[in-house]
């Protein structure tokens, strides 16, 4: 099956410069239907009101934490399906077995690079 | 603070100075007086009273040693002046690198946009320099986070402190009201005064200003 590339992906996190980074790093890799969210709640109504193949989302936001956001989107009937990937600094064992629990699709640990990204979502969606 | 004698002290010391200055003192007098003034103190003053008066009054002396060393770190100067310096700075390098960041990104944005009018040859190894500039720039968020830790251990530090002023609060204020008086007479800076570092960028001088001031000598 081939991957949809114009599919429509929510990147969620407070620091913009990281933002722009991922959005740049997926235009690279061909995903050019990218929307920005930099906190929880705002993350929340974009994906009720439009529907996205993918969320990217930051762990350490306020007031609500990436990993709220994620238990939301698995408790939404309509949302529950949807490939969450976690992007953040808390590399602790117990951060990933929470997020894991939540239903994470899958995590990737800040700093990273552009091979891990595509690695991750080709997982997740499929080779492209 | 010295210790009781027992009676047969007593009596040891006042046969010495019946030696010394022969039966003009009638010896058995004196040892009725000194046993009933002994006996008068048992109940106030015994061996174990007079051991924790002594352990009480080392205390004492103690925790007036520890304050006087806790006034001489000066922890209203650490609340009022250095932690909010730190803090200060540690947000001026947050907001420093997060607009360094986003200059570089514009203008590696630039470069990329630019790679479509080059030949596949040149264009390939100049995405992936571009890549690698965007993967460097992750450092941004990390060095934020960081600095947002040490801040809240600040913060936690400053909330301690506060508790130790108002426990102290009187001693250490006549303390910094004696330091006021003595800065006040301090002479003029020197030059070692005047090397304070980069301003914070709502108290920075502008070049503007700067150039005005110059001017202004000529």
């Amino acid at each position: 099956m081939s991957v949809d590339m114009n599919m429509p992906i929510l990147i969620v996190d407070d620091y913009k410069t990281m933002l722009r980074i991922i959005r740049n790093l997926l235009k690279q890799l061909g995903f050019n239907n990218v929307d920005e969210a930099t906190d929880g709640s705002t993350a929340l109504h974009k994906l009720r009101d439009k529907g996205y193949g993918l969320v990217i989302s930051d762990w350490n936001m306020e007031p609500m934490t990436g990993l709220q956001l994620l238990r939301e989107v698995r408790a939404d009937t309509r949302l529950k399906e949807l490939p969450f990937i976690m992007i953040t600094a808390e590399s602790k064992t117990e951060n990933v077995i929470a997020a894991k629990e939540a239903g994470v699709s899958n995590y990737i640990v800040k700093p990273f690079n552009a091979a891990t990204l595509k690695q991750k979502l080709s997982s997740i969606i499929g080779n492209f | 603070m010295s210790l009781p004698v027992t009676s047969s002290d007593l009596a040891k010391r006042l046969e010495s100075l019946q030696k010394r200055k022969g039966n003009s003192v009638e010896m058995a007098a004196i040892v009725e007086v000194v046993e009933s003034v002994m006996a008068s103190m048992e109940g106030d003053l015994s061996t174990v009273n007079l051991k924790l008066y002594a352990e009480l009054e080392s205390l004492a002396r103690y925790i007036a040693d520890a304050k006087e060393e806790i006034a001489a770190l000066r922890p209203d100067d650490i609340r009022d002046e250095h932690l909010p310096t730190a803090t200060d700075e540690l947000e001026a390098i947050v907001g420093a690198t997060e607009q360094a960041t986003n200059a570089i990104l514009e203008a590696v944005e630039t470069i990329e946009g630019a790679t479509g009018s080059m030949t596949p040859e040149v264009a390939a190894p100049v995405t992936d320099a571009v890549t690698r500039v965007y993967e460097a720039c992750n450092f941004q968020d990390i060095t934020g986070q960081r600095i947002t830790k040490i801040v809240k251990a600040l913060q936690h530090i400053e909330t301690k402190v506060d508790a130790l002023l108002s426990a102290f609060g009187e001693e250490l204020e006549e303390q910094r009201k004696a330091r006021q008086v003595a800065k006040a007479a301090e002479k003029p800076s020197k030059d070692g005064n005047l090397l304070n570092g980069p301003q914070l960028p709502d108290e920075a001088t502008k070049q503007e200003d700067i150039d005005a001031l110059l001017a202004s000598f000529d």
